[in-house]
């Protein structure tokens, strides 16, 4: 179900404040978060930023493709390590 | 010989029916299309004349993308999600369903014929 077009694309708050001191002080270092659900919006294109995944920080840059996605879709919640006996390709 | 967007149309089918031959072109596009020229959804392709052909494939070169260049913009959506990593992406990647379909069980249209484990091992009750 797609978001009613009426709201403004939904950021967290603080994440948003991050980016945008961030980006006033020229590229910084990476901006942890655990706010998924945050829609990347043009303001973030050349930051990195570490969405969680459950466990540890995935760093992620953006770029200008991203937007309109969302953070967590660039930091994958499941490690598929193949079947066992699939000792070829496992990893 | 009705020729539209590089194929044939089928000469003794309903225009309606006829014109989703065309990749891009589906039974409600085909009635807005044949809305657009004023034939009727029922005359048959081999009966157009050349103004009503002339009509569709206005409309059609004019205002919609059908055909190659459509594939093409498909194949590049897809590309471009592979190309910036995120899940949907990953997904085409490894060929499994993008949708968040289950893939305990079938999916097979995704997944392509069984590959058979030689001594997979029972579940034992």
């Amino acid at each position: 179900m797609a978001r009613s077009l009426k709201k403004p694309p939904f950021i967290h708050y603080k994440l948003a404040k991050r980016v945008d001191e961030a980006q006033a002080a020229g590229k910084k270092n990476v901006i942890k978060t655990w706010s998924r659900s945050s829609t990347i919006s043009p303001d973030f294109v050349g930051l990195t930023i570490a969405v969680h995944n459950g466990k540890t920080f995935i760093p992620v840059y953006v770029t200008e493709n991203m937007v309109g996605h969302k953070l967590g879709e660039f930091s994958p919640t499941r490690k598929f390590s193949g079947h066992s006996g699939n000792r070829k390709e496992g990893k | 010989m009705a020729r539209i967007a590089g194929i044939d149309l089928p000469r003794n089918k309903r225009g309606e029916i006829g014109l989703t031959y065309i990749y891009g072109i589906g039974r409600s596009t085909a009635r807005a299309i044949l809305e657009q020229a004023g034939v009727s959804y029922d005359k048959k392709v081999q009966d157009w004349d050349d103004a009503d052909l002339g009509k569709i494939r206005g409309y059609i070169t004019e205002s919609l993308k059908v055909e190659g260049a459509l594939r093409s913009e498909v194949q590049m959506s897809i590309k471009r999600l592979m190309d910036i990593g995120c899940y949907r992406g990953v997904r085409h990647r490894v060929g499994l369903p993008v949708r968040g379909q289950s893939t305990k069980n079938n999916s097979r249209t995704r997944k392509g014929k069984r590959k058979t484990v030689a001594n997979k091992k029972k579940v034992t009750k």
